[in-house]
């Protein structure tokens, strides 16, 4: 009978290993002879460097290197993935709070502080632009030099990108009801557990670079490519990182450890405090105006979307996320006519990169936040007013579009059923619903290796990383599954460029699908090998033989594929490799490059409790719904919705990047800026899988993981408004600023503390 | 700076150490006798990630010096695991699903130890209470909290 390896919640590969702490992680990795580096910044994002003093740090006892851009090739290499515009150290001026200007490498890592300390940076703090307004200004600075951006019409304003998406006659759309508001998310930080490290060491080949990459062949490119070397020179080890989220996608300072590394002819280690990493990753806040028109009935008659981003110093992959999140600004939603403008704008800020949701629980909050105020001005109940606009199965919401390609409306319907959306609802409560969706991975690719042992047991080779999302496990119950092994007789490797072959990136909730059907095809190929063998073994035709199961059968005979391979190869041995890709093409002529291979959908419903006296929010129920075609490990997907879910409820309750003047970050650390804790966690949270073997992915699959991010502030938000008798447009929903709305509602100055029963 | 002496047993075994005086017990674990299973995140306190227990409490231990730690009984991630065995906490984690990155699960578990040994069978509010000063990003804690019930469970 045949085993079903996929659909089962198998236990986490590499499970155990972190439960007693053997897990490497790249700070966990000793390299002998290693120099530990430490990295000098100045105390404010934007400065004129007039001079660098290195003589007392170059007299502390254990120093072996000091670097400053005049160290580097000339003109300093730039570097990023999509424009090459951050330098490897801080050239004349540095753009943001954090950005470094010197390193130091030293035996110890006492030695390289105490060094760092001592490196005199004479400079002079200029103006810098820290939010959009700012930035717009006519007469504000330049972030980026216009001659970085030779053939770029925006080169003389902080626009990094502008991208504008019409369809339908916006202008000239007729409605019977216009909602008009105003929304801002704020500046948000990933907080992985695990802060950012690099090591890096020069080898006979060229450079060995360690980092927990989310994208190892991206970052392979971007140091060639610094080093002006071929990618065979590099080679990128990624131990699986301790937490991902996007902010490990994009590369950081291995451009600067592999110069390191050349120079000082060693290992070369750099692990970033949090408050370090805090300065280099974060997502872009965003601030949208937007003007929704419905008819009496509440269908939308159009969407006119303004969104600016505030993306930071350089570009990293800020501009893909604000055109992305723009192409789907408009929602889950039938909208005739819609006009989206999306702007990414440049900042004395730390470079804003991918964060789970990729931009798109920005524009989320918005345009489902115009929904529930929609819903409300004309009577219509805040589910049924999507459930007139959410498409069918089939339907193009984006014209020319990847069209629907699930049952949304369901996922509407068990979300209001989960919470008891009909029933009475307590005093000082509150319900909210809402939809994100999320445009997958568009043109990318996904090479896989799977190598059939001669033993009858398989090597899956996949250049996926596993962050947490589990999938070293699902691969591997692909694998097991096409090939009818065991699970225990498989290894997944990853994360070694030298060994793993292409993949694009583990982002956009895209490896199940693109890796996973990579992984499929290498196993077909294996089986397709199988039957040429036996056929030649056993002279027969091919079509005389089957690989099914773990087994090959020709004519009455049965083979394990150990017995085939044996008889086949004899006493020297061999083995099978089979070679799998999953490709999505890159469309010249398509806004971002080709289409969508699936959309990510998620529903969150919600039932708050509002404390008046102080604002306090407690959510009282809290229901997932995703639509993921099929949950490969169920347990795996729930546990990733229901962690998304609550990293939601950070940017929704309490995280926000907060700046002074001088463009430094006020609350840098985990004293701080609070992420949710055990004990922020609603009582009753219910993730619920819709499966309809719907999706481009193997047995049906989509990818999941970051729905729960996209839906969850627009769905608490408005409870807490219902709740509260408000109406709040700007994240977070902090207690102060709930109880200030509750107080501007009853006319009481928020200065004052009202009593009430 | 000169170093101190120190004595210290570590998962039973005993260390005799010379620590710089402004080195932290972490950095002394991890750096010097190499167990690396004990994290390093926020280094003020705040995460977990570095939980260790320290003469039986549960205490994080970039904010304990290592001089501090002079002649104490420490039990790490790695001390936790007897003879090849799982502890019942580390096999409730993989069951119930809690670990992802697992990186702050080390911290996690050690705590949910002490919690265990203080409190053989918490209630749901006093595991919220005893893991508070843990901080996860990758789940919704509401698998750590099946897994540390799972695991007192398991000791009735």
């Amino acid at each position: 009978m045949e085993t079903s390896w996929v659909g089962r919640s198998a236990p986490r590969d590499g499970g155990v290993d972190r439960v007693t702490g053997a897990q490497q992680y790249v700070a966990d990795i000793h390299l002998a002879n290693v120099l530990h580096v430490k990295l000098v910044h100045l105390n404010c994002a934007r400065a004129r460097i007039a001079g660098i003093d290195t003589a007392n740090a170059a007299r502390v006892d254990g120093v072996r290197c000091i670097m400053t851009a005049a160290d580097l090739p000339q003109p300093v290499p730039r570097y990023g993935p999509v424009r090459e515009d951050r330098p490897v150290l801080a050239v004349g001026e540095t753009k943001f709070f954090g950005e470094p200007v010197a390193a130091v490498a030293a035996e110890t890592e006492d030695a390289a502080e105490a060094a760092a300390a001592l490196i005199g940076v004479d400079h002079e703090e200029l103006p810098a632009v820290l939010s959009v307004d700012a930035a717009l200004d006519p007469a504000a600075p330049l972030v980026q030099d216009p001659a970085l951006r030779a053939n770029d019409p925006l080169a003389q304003t902080n626009l990094l990108g502008e991208w504008r998406f019409t369809w339908g006659e916006p202008a000239d759309a007729r409605a019977d009801c216009i909602v008009e508001n105003d929304y801002s998310f704020p500046m948000v930080t990933h907080f992985a557990i695990e802060p950012h490290g690099f090591l890096a060491a020069p080898d006979p080949e060229g450079v060995t670079i360690w980092s927990p990459i989310q994208h190892p062949y991206i970052l392979q490119r971007v140091v060639a490519s610094a080093l002006g070397w071929p990618v065979s020179r590099v080679r990128v080890i990624a131990p699986d990182p301790g937490g991902g989220f996007g902010g490990k996608g994009w590369p950081k300072f291995e451009p600067l450890m592999a110069f390191l590394a050349l120079r000082t002819g060693r290992p070369v280690r750099l692990v970033l405090t949090l408050e370090e990493t805090f300065q280099q990753v974060r997502r872009t806040s965003a601030r949208a105006h937007v003007r929704t028109g419905f008819d009496l009935a509440g269908r939308l008659v159009f969407q006119d979307i303004h969104a600016d981003f505030l993306v930071g110093a350089y570009a990293d992959i800020g501009g893909r996320v604000v055109s992305k999140a723009g192409y789907a600004a408009c929602g889950p939603y039938r909208t005739p006519h819609a006009r989206i403008t999306a702007r990414a704008v440049l900042s004395h800020t730390t470079p804003s990169t991918a964060f789970r949701g990729f931009g798109t629980p920005q524009a989320s909050w918005a345009v489902e936040s115009q929904l529930n105020a929609a819903a409300a001005k004309l009577g219509i109940d805040p589910v049924e007013i999507r459930l007139r606009n959410v498409p069918a199965r089939g339907e193009a919401f984006i014209p020319g579009e990847t069209p629907a390609d699930g049952e949304w409306d369901s996922a509407l319907r068990h979300a209001a059923r989960e919470i008891g959306w009909q029933e009475p609802l307590a005093r000082r409560r509150g319900r909210g619903i809402s939809l994100g969706v999320k445009s997958s991975a568009t043109a990318s690719a996904s090479f896989a290796l799977v190598r059939l042992h001669y033993d009858g047991s398989a090597s899956v080779l996949s250049g996926t990383s596993d962050m947490g999302q589990g999938a070293r496990t699902v691969l591997k119950q692909i694998a097991a599954q096409e090939l009818g092994i065991p699970l225990e007789r498989i290894a997944v490797v990853m994360g070694d460029t030298s060994v793993v072959p292409f993949d694009s990136s583990t982002s956009a909730s895209r490896s199940t699908v693109f890796m996973g059907n990579a992984i499929v095809k290498a196993c077909r190929d294996i089986k397709d090998t199988l039957q040429r063998m036996a056929a030649e073994t056993f002279a027969v035709g091919e079509d005389a033989v089957t690989a099914a199961n773990g087994y090959v059968r020709v004519g009455g005979r049965e083979l394990t594929y150990d017995q085939l391979l044996k008889s086949h190869f004899g006493p020297p041995r061999g083995e099978v490799i089979g070679i799998g890709q999953e490709r999505n093409p890159f469309v010249a002529d398509h806004p971002l490059g080709g289409k969508p291979a699936f959309w990510e959908l998620m529903c969150a419903a919600a039932e708050v409790e509002v404390d008046p006296d102080t604002g306090m929010v407690q959510i009282t129920r809290l229901a997932l719904v995703s639509d993921i075609g099929k949950a490969l490990n169920p347990q795996q997907v729930e546990a990733q919705d229901e962690g998304a879910a609550v990293m939601g409820l950070g940017h929704t309750f309490m995280e926000q990047l907060l700046l002074d003047d001088h463009g430094r970050i006020r609350n840098l650390g985990a004293l701080d800026y609070r992420i949710p804790t055990i004990q922020d966690v609603p009582s009753s949270l219910h993730s619920v899988l819709i499966e309809n073997a719907d999706g481009p992915g193997p047995y049906g699959a989509k990818g999941a993981g970051e729905g729960g991010t996209l839906a969850i502030a627009a769905a608490v938000g408005a409870a807490v408004n219902q709740a509260a008798g408000v109406e709040i447009r700007d994240l977070p929903l902090t207690p102060e600023r709930v109880w200030r709305a509750i107080c501007e509602r009853e006319g009481a100055p928020a200065t004052t503390v009202a009593r009430r029963s | 700076m000169s170093a101190i002496p120190i004595a210290l047993r570590v998962n039973g075994r005993g260390h005799a150490l010379d620590v710089r005086p402004h080195h932290t017990l972490l950095e002394v674990l991890r750096d010097q006798i190499g167990l690396t299973g004990t994290k390093e995140c926020c280094s003020e306190g705040e995460c977990g990630a570095c939980t260790v227990l320290l003469d039986g409490r549960a205490v994080t231990s970039c904010l304990v010096l290592a001089v501090e730690a002079e002649g104490a009984d420490v039990v790490t991630i790695e001390g936790l695991a007897a003879g090849g065995r799982l502890d019942r906490l580390q096999q409730s984690f993989i069951d119930a699903g809690a670990v992802q990155c697992g990186f702050c699960i080390p911290g996690m578990i050690v705590a949910a130890k002490y919690l265990l040994t203080t409190n053989p069978h918490p209630t749901v509010d006093e595991i919220q209470n005893g893991l508070s000063g843990n901080l996860c990003r990758c789940g919704g804690y509401s698998r750590i909290i099946d897994a540390v019930a799972s695991a007192a469970r398991s000791d009735r």
